[in-house]
């Protein structure tokens, strides 16, 4: 089937660029304006480092920033062990009883809005009479990204071959020796991806954040939203463009990670 | 295939931790919804009445079941406060979604016909937004909206307008803000429908003498319905519910039913009518939620 190259009409080029333009423009203007040494954000004032220095001495803006990394490292860790876990039992456990109401329910959050699971999960800890802060959020986070983990995990293990399992098998493993030695390393790249994915999903949070957390421990995003309810802060463009920053850095992470473990040049995409 | 039985038991076991965590922390929320959406409103903390007391035995919970209230749904449905913001969640949802399906067609369609290589490029470039963080990319269509930002700097000196236009809250400005946040869950699932496409259909066409033009409604438009569906659902469903884009983006004069949400419950502090708001968004979602899971099961099931 040689598809034809020289096929691109003028427009679908131009319908390319037109697009690209709107996905990353407005990114890299947030991003340049940051580096404004003008303190009313529209006006160029020249290059400048002093919306950084200013985040630096932020003792409030950093605390929400010390929260919400550990809230991202915890909740992504955790969410990648079960998405992980269910990625398995949904693949590989064949059929068992209630499996419907297990996708079903690692489906939903994916599309559900986030204020019918923040509210939910903080109608629950209010009758469990739990302290909201740190731990709260982190169990409400864990449950939304575990289902994109699930998700990224499960279509690398839906791809693998599995007579390399049965292999292992009949060369006399058990079924867990066989997928710790066999099915894990081959999926590793995606248990990685689902990993960096939970993380930024948690990093980027506002809404399931704002109901479950408690007072005194606001995480990075619930601040970032409060300040831009006022209006554009210059300081605001620092911060976002260290957590682009930041994420960029995992997503070269993720995909040099891909591509040094899928040998075969099979590269799992982050999502 | 026995080797496959003797995997499928320790696997079913690794998904009882997910499971158990699902049901705690998904499923049984949902009932603590349900059950305050059928409760008083109460000046106290928490501010509800509780409804089931499960400490004073069997008569107390019997009484508790005559005291369940539909107060709050009857709220939901004679106030025009909720009527209209469900109805306006429903009109922006809609409207969005035909926005991005008429601005993620021609990407999607773009993208499928670029040579191989390039389309891996393409697919990673629509995909790279999505890990951006999303209130960060709300925050920077403020930044360019906002009086002096750049969209009215540009119009000015092109000589477009002659005074900055107002942008930010107003409809458009969310229209904006959506579109901009959705686009990439619009193009992925109308890009895989329209990669899979045999090209030499349309060859086929264009040799029995369709114009390229008739050619595309006949036979690219009807093949690539799946997509169009997939595409349009996986956007409708978190639009109908969506909180922070109409909040900072549009104006304060009407409200989507997440915000009313948000605002009973954080500002007004009335639990009950927030958890019957979300029990009635709930509901709106199922039928959506429905096709959307069917549509994916038909084409798991054609794959496999």
């Amino acid at each position: 089937m040689a598809r034809k190259v020289g096929k691109i009409s003028p427009f679908n080029i131009t319908a390319l660029a037109l697009g690209m333009a709107f996905l990353y423009l407005p990114i890299v203007i947030l991003v340049i304006y940051s580096f404004n040494a003008s303190r009313l954000v529209t006006v160029w004032g020249g290059w400048s480092l002093r919306w950084y220095y200013e985040f630096f001495n932020d003792r409030a803006m950093l605390d929400a920033a010390w929260m919400s990394l550990r809230v991202a490292t915890v909740s992504a860790t955790s969410a990648t062990l079960l998405g992980t876990l269910a990625a398995v039992g949904l693949v590989r456990g064949e059929r068992f009883r209630g499996r419907s109401l297990f996708s079903g329910m690692l489906y939903a959050p994916l599309v559900m809005p986030e204020v019918i699971s923040g509210l939910s999960l903080l109608l629950l800890f209010v009758a469990l009479n739990a302290e909201r802060g740190f731990w709260t959020v982190t169990i409400a986070h864990t449950t939304l990204t575990m289902c994109f983990v699930t998700v990224v995990v499960q279509s690398r293990l839906a791809s693998l071959d599995r007579s390399l399992e049965e292999a292992a098998m009949d060369l006399g493993c058990d079924p867990v020796q066989a997928f710790l030695s066999v099915t894990l390393p081959l999926i590793i790249p995606a248990i990685a991806a689902g990993w960096m994915l939970a993380f930024t999903l948690s990093l980027d949070d506002v809404v399931i954040a704002s109901f479950t957390t408690g007072p005194g421990s606001a995480t990075l995003p619930i601040r970032i939203y409060s300040e831009v309810r006022l209006g554009v802060k210059p300081e605001i463009n620092a911060i976002c463009t260290m957590v682009i920053a930041l994420i960029a850095v995992v997503i070269v992470i993720a995909s040099l990670a891909s591509k040094l473990s899928s040998s075969q040049g099979e590269s799992a995409a982050p999502l | 295939m026995s080797t496959r039985r003797i995997f499928a038991q320790p696997a079913r076991y690794a998904a009882i931790a997910p499971y158990v965590w699902m049901v705690l922390f998904f499923l049984v929320p949902f009932g603590f919804v349900l059950k305050i959406s059928l409760s008083q409103t109460a000046i106290a903390q928490p501010p509800y009445v509780p409804v089931f007391d499960f400490t004073e035995g069997w008569a107390a919970i019997k009484a508790a079941f005559a005291e369940l209230s539909l107060d709050n749904f009857r709220l939901l449905v004679s106030d025009n406060l909720y009527i209209s913001s469900y109805l306006r969640s429903l009109v922006v949802a809609v409207t969005s979604t035909l926005i991005l399906l008429l601005i993620g067609y021609p990407i999607a369609y773009g993208m499928a016909r670029l040579p191989q290589r390039w389309q891996a490029i393409a697919m990673m470039l629509v995909i790279v937004p999505f890990w951006t963080s999303f209130l960060i990319r709300i925050y920077a269509w403020i930044n360019i909206l906002q009086h002096d930002g750049l969209l009215n700097k540009i119009l000015l000196a092109l000589h477009l307008v002659s005074t900055p236009v107002v942008w930010l809250s107003t409809d458009t400005a969310m229209y904006i803000g959506i579109v901009y946040s959705y686009l990439p869950f619009m193009i992925l699932p109308l890009y895989a429908t329209l990669a899979k496409m045999d090209p030499s259909l349309l060859e086929a066409a264009s040799d029995l003498g369709a114009s390229p033009g008739r050619a595309f409604w006949l036979v690219t438009f009807p093949l690539s319905l799946p997509g169009v569906g997939a595409g349009a659902l996986l956007c409708f469903i978190p639009i109908v519910g969506e909180f922070v884009i109409p909040d900072l983006l549009a104006g304060s004069g009407s409200m989507m039913i997440g915000q009313t949400l948000w605002l009973e419950f954080f500002t007004n502090k009335d639990w009950p009518v927030a958890a019957a708001a979300a029990v009635a968004l709930l509901v709106l979602l199922v039928p959506p939620l429905l096709l959307y899971d069917r549509l994916q099961r038909r084409q798991l099931g054609g794959a496999n």
